[in-house]
């Protein structure tokens, strides 16, 4: 990055700072600690979604069935070739071309969408087949959509006291099972909805770059607002690429 | 200590006064809710943090009633359980947490390290408005109905049975958590970044390292509680399943999660104390302090190994035993780094010319009461003890001796040894010494009968008790009514303070620091010119000299003359000292 300072207009520097490169540093580090912050965040949740997957094997198997890989995989793309995007974009904006910073973040909030989209999809097939949970809460592991059904009873045949183990007993089974499926969706649908909110959020920032870089604000001047910008997107980007694998595909035979 | 000349004149006169310095650069009510001055941030954090204080202490004052009789009928038992849930929540989140970082720490720590401001003085800024956002919400819960959840939140009880507002505390204290967590990014920021030229890692002050070990805490442990805590909401709102055992969900998960932040808290509450106690004695000592990387190291690793030792919480829940014996293990161990800390805080009065002003009669109260504290953990940290101690009152006085005992007697000695700075004014010095005193006694009446009481096998968070119990609970209360007393002095003398009291000077304690070298209160700048730092902290071995020599004049308040002093300065003292010095 800082091979290419010497071509960037000059920068404004905070009161606090003796130099740029003093400030930029600051920025630097103060965002990557708050990426781990954000990435303590999420590792409680997969902490959560793990311990559950051990105790649960075949329950959370079944269950993940429900999901659709291929729009997960859909969705791995896009936020993919979004942070390809994203980073021309830094690139853009440090070699001082306005117009194209605008071009390439344009392209990253059209992918930011694209992949809420896809979400959108994704959620409302999983809300119309009532997995979401709550009362209304209902899976039919009968017919997991494109899943080897006899692979599915073979591992739950073979180990039948896993699944079933950890209770009291007093539960009727059926009923146990199917609130095992719906921790696995509980935990689907928090961990997707948080990183969904931090899409959201994402598409915020960088529109209101993409606003600013338009009408020429000063605090954009510099590419640093942007370079910031675009290491969170990174971010949310890192996430997906670990949420699709877990709870998408794992357990996949 | 640095480059900077100290400003001549020994005492402050009027004409310093009228100095432009950061509290009388404006006198807005904007100028302060606008500021992004460190140093008024601090302020600000400070008085919304006592005000807090207020409320939990009330609280704690409504327990102590309850618990005079055995069968008490002041309050209803659904009242018992808000009164504590109130009192914990209060002090964890909103007091004790904040406390030493958000003010002394705010207000110190970019003068210590000489820079002019933190890294990101908006976000110090918008932290005090999330923290207040949290205060409000959780004060305005409390107040249309209080929460009986404890301030540990324990599921399933907080997410799916109990009827009161759980989920306006907890968003409540999850804005907390978010002001814990942009001061923690700050102070890390600025320590790595910000040091004035010459002020290496091993020349800060140890203050700052406590804080460095603090903000590594609150970074890597705030979120974990957050999003924990979330899920309680979502578990509560939307039905959702976490942690509920109907559904197949593990409670213990929850308690897991839980205090691997909430240990860690502790040492988010004790860490600055330990920093300021570094402060003070080395200070009031006129010494070095006596290994200085020992205790700078004993800070980073009470933050490192407190991530491992969650587990000491749940020694009765059925955890692995084998995981009980690491964690028993893994606690055992931490109680390293807290003993090279108070055996090096000894070691350095040891033949210091020691001062026994009120910051350091603080300190000293703070070194016995951690000690207790310390060691009865040691006792929670036997796994077949706990078991007999576990949810009893014997973890309650063991966690006041380390939060109260500790933090807060460490938060006191830091106000008195710096309100010189914030303020510019003494305060009195014989109130001061009597408040200290008071709240010693008040504080080991209140807490020592409650080991007793947990010995005994009183649990804790029930509102009736068996009349055997009633005798060790009436002393409680009746410390309880001294403590208050104790606490209440201070608030009065310094309010007094701050219109009577004497012109404090920049130095009135000839103390080394950067932040001594510049005027009190600071100017808004903080340094007119960047600081260049050219020796070690604590570098006290020229004001020893003098002093063993009768030349006083290095404290600018009186101070009195030790007894070292009735002697001629005698040549092997000053050898022993400075050969103490040079194996360090």
């Amino acid at each position: 990055m800082s091979s290419a300072q010497l071509e960037v207009a000059p920068q404004r520097l905070a009161h606090q700072f003796e130099d740029i490169d003093q400030q930029n540093e600051c920025y630097i580090v103060g965002m990557w600690t708050f990426l781990v912050t954000e990435i303590m965040f999420f590792g409680a949740l997969f902490l959560a979604l793990t311990v559950y997957r051990s105790v649960y094997p075949n329950s959370f198997f079944e269950a993940h069935l429900a999901l659709n890989k291929w729009l997960g995989l859909l969705n791995t793309f896009i936020l993919l070739t979004s942070s390809f995007f994203v980073a021309m974009g830094v690139r853009a904006k440090m070699l001082g071309q306005n117009s194209a910073t605008q071009f390439w973040l344009g392209l990253t909030i059209l992918c930011a969408f694209g992949f809420l989209g896809v979400k959108y999809v994704e959620y409302s097939a999983e809300f119309r087949e009532h997995h979401f949970p709550g009362p209304n809460f209902h899976f039919v592991a009968t017919q997991p959509p494109g899943g080897d059904l006899s692979a599915n009873s073979q591992v739950a045949s073979g180990q039948p006291n896993i699944s079933s183990r950890d209770f009291p007993a007093g539960y009727h089974p059926q009923q146990l099972e199917l609130h095992k499926r719906q921790l696995f969706f509980s935990l689907y649908f928090v961990m997707t909805g948080l990183h969904g909110l931090h899409v959201i959020i994402g598409i915020l920032v960088l529109g209101s770059i993409w606003f600013l870089i338009r009408y020429k604000h000063p605090s954009v001047d510099d590419y640093m607002t942007l370079e910031l910008a675009g290491l969170y997107w990174h971010f949310v980007d890192i996430v997906w690429i670990f949420l699709y694998p877990l709870v998408y595909l794992i357990g996949r035979q | 200590m640095s480059s900077i000349p100290l400003q001549p004149g020994a005492l402050g006169t009027p004409n310093e006064q009228a100095r432009e310095n950061y509290l009388n650069i404006k006198h807005t009510v904007a100028s302060w809710l606008l500021t992004k001055d460190h140093k008024r941030i601090a302020v600000l954090y400070g008085l919304s943090i006592s005000i807090m204080f207020f409320l939990g202490g009330l609280a704690a004052a409504g327990i102590r009633v309850a618990l005079v009789r055995p069968h008490d009928t002041f309050f209803s038992s659904e009242a018992y359980n808000k009164l504590f849930s109130a009192h914990g929540i209060i002090m964890v989140f909103f007091f004790l947490v904040p406390s030493i970082p958000a003010t002394l720490g705010n207000f110190l720590l970019p003068i210590m390290i000489g820079a002019r401001d933190l890294a990101f003085p908006r976000l110090n800024l918008l932290s005090w408005y999330i923290y207040i956002i949290g205060a409000l919400i959780t004060l305005g819960a409390i107040a249309t109905g209080g929460i009986d959840t404890g301030w540990t939140f324990y599921v399933p009880y907080s997410s799916v049975y109990s009827n009161t507002d759980v989920v306006a505390v907890i968003v409540g204290v999850f804005f907390a958590g978010f002001a814990s967590i942009f001061t923690g990014i700050n102070f890390l920021v600025t320590v790595h970044k910000m040091r004035a030229p010459g002020m290496t890692w091993f020349r800060m002050p140890l203050f700052v390292w406590a804080m460095y070990a603090t903000s590594i805490v609150m970074v890597l442990g705030t979120p974990v509680v957050a999003i924990t805590l979330l899920l309680v909401v979502l578990e509560r709102v939307f039905g959702v399943c976490i942690f509920n055992p109907a559904c197949g969900g593990d409670p213990i998960l929850f308690e897991h999660l839980f205090w691997f932040y909430s240990h860690p808290a502790v040492y988010i509450m004790i860490l600055p104390s330990m920093g300021v106690i570094s402060e003070v004695i080395t200070c009031f000592s006129r010494k070095r302090v006596f290994g200085y990387e020992f205790v700078a190291f004993s800070s980073m690793a009470i933050a490192l190994l407190g991530f491992f030792v969650w587990g000491h919480h749940m020694f009765v829940t059925g955890e692995s035993m084998y995981g009980g014996m690491v964690f028993s293990i893994i606690t055992f161990l931490i109680a390293v780094p807290s003993a090279i800390k108070v055996f090096n805080w000894s070691a350095t009065m040891y033949k210091g010319n020691v001062w026994l002003s009120a910051p350091l009669l603080y300190a000293i109260g703070f070194i016995f009461l951690f000690t207790i504290g310390g060691l009865t953990g040691l006792y929670l940290a036997s796994l077949a003890v706990d078991v007999h101690l576990n949810m009893t009152y014997f973890v309650v006085a063991h966690f006041h001796y380390v939060m109260v005992g500790g933090a807060i007697f460490g938060y006191m000695a830091g106000m008195h040894f710096w309100w010189p700075k914030i303020t510019g004014r003494m305060y009195p010095e014989g109130w001061a010494k009597l408040a200290c005193i008071i709240m010693f006694v008040g504080f080991n009446l209140t807490f020592f009968p409650q080991f007793i009481l947990g010995f005994l096998g009183m649990p804790r968070r029930y509102h009736f008790y068996p009349p055997e119990y009633q005798m060790w609970n009436i002393l409680s209360s009746a410390g309880a009514s001294v403590l208050a007393v104790g606490f209440a002095i201070p608030f009065f003398y310094w309010m007094w303070s701050l219109k009577y009291g004497e012109l404090a000077g920049p130095n009135p304690w000839g103390a080394k620091g950067l932040e001594w070298a510049i005027p009190s209160p600071p100017p808004s700048h903080n340094f007119d010119s960047v600081p260049i730092v050219t020796e070690e902290a604590y570098a006290y071995e020229e004001i020893y000299a003098r002093e063993l020599a009768g030349d006083y004049s290095d404290s600018q308040v009186d101070r009195p003359v030790s007894p070292l002093n009735t002697e001629q300065p005698d040549q092997k003292t000053l050898e022993d000292h400075s050969s103490t010095e040079e194996s360090l």
